[in-house]
């Protein structure tokens, strides 16, 4: 799956996107924090504070608990402040 | 029938301009509410407003709280443009506009676009100060506040 990072999770990760491949038992949106926390150290700055961060399944806001499934993209943004 | 438009866009916007269309050929409409958010230079501290979005869900997000607009009141136009990019103190950032035949919806209704767009849609704002910042991770990215949370709270049941 594609998964993109935007505003300070954008910098802290030093990516904007990438394309990831979680194990089987990775199965939601706080599994996938968990594994890409043990991949290195911007991953593990990132999402030093997790309950600050928001996700998005295709393009919809979902909770932490929310199944990946089948998924196509995954973002993960601080809460916004438009407008 | 409603006219909708929805834009993102780096581009300074004129409300006037833009408003326009949501009243053109039409004599029903009794109200147009229009609201201009503007970046502050806050006191001469900052020199630039940087607003990043997720490009797509953006579009749709805004485009999901104005349906949810027109099924809470009978409006007969709504229109939000938000800018990303660079933008200066005094320049317009997000124009939310709402048609309706009576005024009360009409203010209603664009508070409630602000209220929800403040908090549901996926764009942030960075901060530049006074002096030019070249590194693209300068700046201080603006934290999300709890009265907009608080605000969009209230449209709750």
């Amino acid at each position: 799956m594609r998964a993109l990072y935007f505003a300070w999770v954008r910098e802290r990760v030093g990516l904007a996107e990438e394309e990831i491949v979680p194990p089987a038992d990775v199965k939601t949106v706080t599994d996938l924090v968990a594994w890409l926390k043990a991949r290195g150290e911007n991953y593990e700055a990132a999402f030093a504070n997790e309950k600050t961060i928001r996700a998005a399944l295709d393009r919809n806001h979902v909770k932490p608990d929310a199944l990946i499934a089948t998924a196509k993209e995954i973002a993960f943004f601080p809460p916004m402040t438009g407008g | 029938m409603p006219l909708t438009i929805l834009r993102v866009q780096k581009e300074p916007f004129d409300s006037a301009v833009e408003t326009a269309p949501l009243l053109a050929g039409r004599s029903d409409i009794g109200a147009l509410v229009s609201f201009t958010g503007l970046c502050r230079d806050e006191g001469g501290a900052l020199s630039a407003l940087e607003i990043e979005h997720y490009p797509g869900m953006a579009e749709e997000e805004i485009g999901r709280v104005v349906d949810e607009a027109y099924t809470r009141w009978p409006l007969e136009g709504v229109l939000v443009i938000h800018r990303c990019g660079i933008i200066a103190p005094g320049e317009p950032i997000v124009l939310v506009a709402t048609a309706c035949r009576h005024r009360t919806e009409a203010f209603a209704a664009a508070e409630f676009l602000m209220d929800y767009l403040k908090t549901r849609a996926p764009f942030w704002k960075k901060q530049h100060g006074e002096v030019k910042q070249k590194d693209a991770t300068s700046g201080d990215w603006v934290a999300a506040k709890v009265q907009d949370d608080a605000a969009a709270e209230k449209w709750r049941g």
